[in-house]
């Protein structure tokens, strides 16, 4: 893969970390309980922190000069982040954050698991090999979530089935394959995503039977994300996110 | 590690500088465990000389661990006092582990309140599965549960003991 593909990889893969992790932010103080705000928070750091690394690689790539993480983060347009709809999904309830969260964990792991193991670029690997500690936390705490949910009472088990219904209609983005992941899988740096879905629906169907949960039919999927095309509430986050270093850009802790 | 300049009195030189770089750097320590030092954690990995200067490598516990920006600082600080010209460089591969944790930090941890690491990191029973017997670093019961994976700071599971009942924390086997 050339430099420019390179850099847009490594952009995804900070994206989706990036903007799941601000979504986790936002439900600092407002968690039901002080233990799942102190969870969603401790993901949201892990998440923020991986960021944090793979933007400034793929900033290093930048064609002119070096750019730096916040710089990625702060300073792009919409239709410049490439992270996957599902990620920029609304917090909705608990469960829905729960969901959303138990459907990127497994594909975010499988992901990881694949880019530790390749040496074309071995900084993506090293990242990726400390992210992988952090994500099979972060994994094992949303299946358990979706079990106690699913396998609950009659409010929490049709509660998340109906988050589960509304959220796999942006699965299907997770395996759809275009140029860059063609040139990605042929450098090496990322996973052939069909067999990254093997173990994603096999990893699903285990814990959603658990659950007592039905996996929904794979109808129509929405995509968009990895071209920048995203969906409605991401522009609020970007404003959220991006106000106060766009109003201060020197702005220093 | 290559050392720059070929004669004896310069790679001496290197060698000394190393020693007290490492000895300013053993009073380092961790800002959330304040009673361990970076050393004891395993987050300082070496201290190398290369272009005529030290370089103290770290290698950071979690992604987004806030301590490592002031950990880097600090190094930096007590570095420099021996070496005016040292860096300090992050080490990102390999990963950091909690089977790097010293067996004296872990006894420091335990005396601070804290359960320890149990297990190595290789043994994914440790990791998050739900058979594991963490010891109530108060009363030293076995019949402690966990409360949440999840706790003060990323390092950290929240439990509670079903016999003293105090809360206590677990340092996260990574």
């Amino acid at each position: 893969m050339n430099k420019s593909q390179h850099k847009q990889a490594l952009l995804r893969l900070g994206d989706d970390a990036l903007i799941l992790g601000q979504r986790l932010g936002e439900w600092c103080g407002h968690a039901p309980a002080l233990e799942e705000d102190i969870a969603l928070t401790n993901i949201a750091l892990d998440l923020i922190g991986q960021t944090q690394s793979y933007l400034s690689l793929a900033g290093s790539l930048h064609e002119d000069d070096t750019q730096t993480d916040d710089q990625l983060a702060f300073h792009r347009i919409e239709r410049d982040f490439q992270n996957l709809l599902l990620v920029e999904q609304p917090n909705g309830d608990f469960g829905d954050t729960i969901v959303r969260q138990f459907l990127f964990d497994y594909y975010a792991l499988f992901r990881a698991e694949h880019i530790a193991s390749q040496d074309f670029d071995i900084d993506a690997a090293a990242i990726a090999a400390k992210a992988i500690k952090e994500i099979r936390y972060h994994a094992d705490h949303s299946s358990k979530w979706v079990i106690r949910l699913g396998d609950g009472t009659d409010e929490s088990h049709s509660r998340v089935q109906k988050s589960l219904n509304e959220l796999w209609k942006f699965t299907g983005e997770m395996f759809t394959v275009d140029e860059i992941d063609i040139a990605g899988a042929a450098s090496g740096l990322l996973p052939d995503l069909d067999s990254i879905k093997t173990k994603w629906d096999s990893a699903i169907d285990a814990v959603l039977k658990d659950a007592t949960l039905k996996r929904p039919e794979d109808g129509w999927m929405q995509k968009g994300g990895r071209s920048g095309i995203h969906t409605e509430s991401f522009g609020f986050l970007l404003a959220e996110m991006q106000s106060l270093p766009r109003t201060y850009p020197d702005a220093t802790w | 590690m290559k050392e720059e300049g070929g004669n004896i009195g310069e790679s001496l030189e290197a060698v000394a500088l190393v020693k007290v770089v490492k000895r300013q750097l053993e009073d380092v320590m961790d800002p959330e465990l304040p009673f361990l030092s970076i050393s004891d954690m395993g987050i300082l990995r070496d201290v190398i000389f290369e272009n005529g200067h030290t370089i103290c490598i770290i290698t950071p516990t979690y992604s987004g661990c806030p301590a490592t920006d002031i950990i880097t600082k600090e190094v930096l600080a007590a570095a420099r006092v021996m070496d005016p010209k040292s860096e300090v460089r992050i080490a990102m591969s390999p990963a950091w582990t909690t089977d790097w944790i010293s067996d004296k930090a872990r006894e420091k941890m335990t005396q601070n309140g804290i359960a320890p690491p149990e297990g190595l990191s290789h043994d994914r029973a440790f990791l998050t599965g739900d058979n594991r017997i963490i010891p109530c670093p108060i009363c030293k019961s076995r019949d402690t549960n966990l409360v949440s994976p999840f706790g003060s700071t990323a390092c950290k599971a929240s439990f509670s003991c079903n016999k003293c009942l105090e809360p206590f924390e677990h340092f996260k086997c990574i």
